[in-house]
């Protein structure tokens, strides 16, 4: 492979909502300083929002407050959450809304020219083109640099101090070693780590981009970065088979969610997000399943207001109306829960970061799906945290010069991507190894199987098999650069589930359905477990540590810190 | 789910190649969806395509039965065309200037 050597300002890893905003935020605080975007697809259409999204989730309505935003969160989350993150968040909302007007995003408003909510925190927007508006406002910045398919996979530290990133065109033979004053990581969070709704043919029809593979997680927590709560998993409640959203049809049309017998269920387990995916399991389980949000007997108007919405976010739901000639005002939608995902911009999981968004490597930043905390981020919040880590990793990068990155460091790494690149075929392949990854996982670690429970002897026998699955992935080959890209995403998967193993054994109560089910402790247990449990990873051992909950009062700083 | 590329229409332009979001289409001169099974179905390269080369589908085991799904743009309005497969043609606009009703 070629080596080359690049330095800049600021690296900003993962050019989605929140890298591109980050970018935009630094060209207008400090238009000097060089910014570098390392994206591994394309800006224009990379990240979750690559197929559009249909609403803006978090946005405070007239009469509300952000302090309101942080207590709907707060109580979603049954209380673990971060305070001092959602509330500089909340803050940010209405202003990240007016930007993407700007930037021109559609938004619907009434006639007096107020925007059209719906529920209490959603405008009703045309999204399917936000991602080439980003890309386009960003393209047009004179010192930002992107470079796309380019993926980055490993952090370089000296000490507790960032000095930079590696990684690996998907495409040529490259390796780049990109030296920077500071690091501002936003790859998103992990999709993939468990067997999918439907393994054959369409197994990438999932909620999450199946591209956002845990990258971001697994530099910190290779390289020593506290995390929090990864045990806090995401599962979406969809549309079945198309995995399309649902909220489309319950906020839009007031769907109710109804058994087979056609009762409305969702007032009996409660409704919160995972309540509602709970509710969905114990239905089936109780043989009344399928389960269906009820669409029967909406007009015909709204239905063809539903086939368009669904076309700026998820056509395939759209394509199934069509094919199967049955408009959801004459057949129920049905329903079910996803495969659970790492994603900390539904959930709070992700790197432990300080009030200004700094994790515990001194000078690199997290913002969006990738930073914990912060859980109903959606895109405005994102935009957000993009905003909050790029002032702050401006502010950090003045009074801190580069440091070098040694030749040592630089070979060693370049070595292991080449080792891949060089190596025999051995017994196994990446796909192979990838579906025993998320075959593991759905078993002993509480996936769609296992109606997403588990128990202690589970995930001890989970944990020693993805042990021997990263032993196994040593030995992969690449014949080129695309299966050189899979074999890294493999092996990032693997570092996600070990350290959601150890999360998941480590609070032993079940504070939210689904999202953590611990069979051998089925209760809430606030007397032990009214805290966040986080981790690092320490001479290749899960360390878990317990952290006193940060209220919105308190400005959190890293307390080891020098 | 996932995409074809119709060959003869293909121009080798590149663009579905440049913002698939998984990396999945490669060019040998023409388009060619290397990993079929991989595809998230954002539909972003059935976009961008000039030529309507780029054709979306549902997979059989999430119910397709086997209709092709390409856009047209004109101006505002984004055209989205469903060829079924007893030849018949459907089509829904979508103003790029109207947002969601829901």
């Amino acid at each position: 492979m070629e080596l080359q050597k690049l330095h800049t300002d600021v690296l900003i890893i993962g050019g989605g909502t929140a890298g591109c905003y980050a970018a935009l935020t630094i060209a207008e605080h400090a238009p000097d300083a060089r910014v570098l975007i390392c994206e591994k697809a394309n800006i224009r259409r990379s990240g979750c929002l690559a197929a559009g999204v249909n609403a803006l989730n978090a946005y405070i309505t007239e009469g509300r407050t952000p302090q309101d935003y942080v207590d709907h969160a707060r109580q979603d989350a049954a209380e673990i959450v971060r305070g001092d993150l959602l509330l500089t968040m909340s803050e940010q909302l209405n202003a990240m809304t007016a930007h993407l007007e700007r930037l021109g995003l559609v938004i619907l408003k009434d006639e007096k020219g107020n925007y059209v909510t719906r529920g209490k925190w959603n405008l009703k927007i045309n999204g399917e083109n936000i991602k080439p508006l980003l890309a386009d406002a960003v393209n047009r910045l004179e010192h930002v640099t992107v470079m796309d398919h380019v993926n980055m996979t490993d952090l370089s530290v000296s000490g507790d101090q960032i000095c930079g990133a590696f990684g690996c065109s998907v495409e040529k033979e490259i390796f780049y070693s990109i030296r920077a004053k500071a690091v501002i990581i936003c790859t998103g969070g992990a999709a993939g780590l468990y067997q999918p709704n439907h393994p054959g043919f369409s197994r990438h029809k999932m909620w999450y981009p199946p591209f956002n593979t845990g990258a971001g997680y697994a530099m910190g927590i290779r390289a020593g970065a506290e995390m929090t709560t990864l045990e806090m998993r995401f599962i979406a409640l969809r549309c079945k088979d198309t995995i399309a959203p649902t909220g489309t049809l319950a906020q839009g049309v007031g769907a109710k969610q109804v058994n087979a017998l056609g009762e409305v269920y969702e007032d009996k387990y409660g409704l919160t997000t995972s309540q509602r995916v709970h509710g969905t399991v114990m239905e089936d389980l109780s043989g009344r399943g399928p389960c269906y949000l009820k669409t029967e007997g909406i007009t015909p108007q709204q239905d063809s207001s539903l086939m368009k919405a669904y076309l700026n976010m998820a056509p395939a739901q759209t394509i199934k109306w069509l094919e199967s000639g049955k408009m959801p005002s004459q057949q129920n939608v049905e329903i079910e829960g996803t495969e659970p995902y790492i994603v900390g911009g539904h959930t709070a999981s992700g790197y432990w970061v300080d009030t200004n968004r700094e994790t515990t490597i001194h000078g690199l930043f997290a913002a969006g799906d990738v930073a914990g905390g912060c859980p109903q981020k959606y895109v405005t919040g994102a935009l957000a945290e993009g905003k909050i880590a790029a002032l702050s990793a401006l502010n950090y990068m003045r009074s801190h010069p580069a440091p070098e990155i040694s030749d040592a460091e630089i070979s060693e790494q370049m070595a292991s991507a080449e080792k891949f690149l060089h190596q025999k075929q051995a017994r196994f392949d990446c796909e192979q190894l990838e579906e025993a990854m998320q075959t593991v996982m759905d078993h002993y670690a509480g996936g769609i199987g296992a109606n997403y429970r588990y128990n202690e002897k589970q995930l001890a026998i989970a944990e020693e098999r993805i042990s021997q699955l990263e032993t196994l992935s040593d030995t992969l080959s690449a014949a080129n650069m695309h299966e050189l890209m899979r074999i890294y995403e493999l092996r990032e998967r693997l570092t996600v589930c070990k350290s959601l193993i150890g999360h998941l054994r480590a609070r032993k109560e079940t504070r939210w359905h689904c999202f953590a089910e611990h069979l051998d402790y089925p209760e809430r247990d606030d007397a032990n477990y009214l805290c966040y449990i986080n981790s690092k990873l320490e001479n290749g051992r899960i360390k878990i540590i317990r952290r006193r909950l940060v209220r919105e009062e308190e400005h959190y700083e890293h307390p080891d810190r020098p | 789910m996932s995409i074809l590329i119709d060959r003869e229409l293909c121009i080798g332009c590149g663009r579905c190649a440049e913002v698939c979001p998984g990396n999945l289409i490669q060019m040998d001169g023409k388009a060619l969806m290397k990993y079929p099974k991989d595809c998230w179905g954002c539909t972003s390269c059935v976009k961008e395509c000039p030529v309507n080369a780029v054709k979306f589908f549902l997979g059989a085991d999430i119910g397709g039965r086997g209709s092709l799904v390409y856009t047209k743009q004109r101006g505002d309005i984004l055209t989205w065309v469903m060829e079924c497969p007893d030849g018949s043609i459907k089509e829904i606009d979508i103003n790029r200037k109207e947002s969601n009703q829901y």
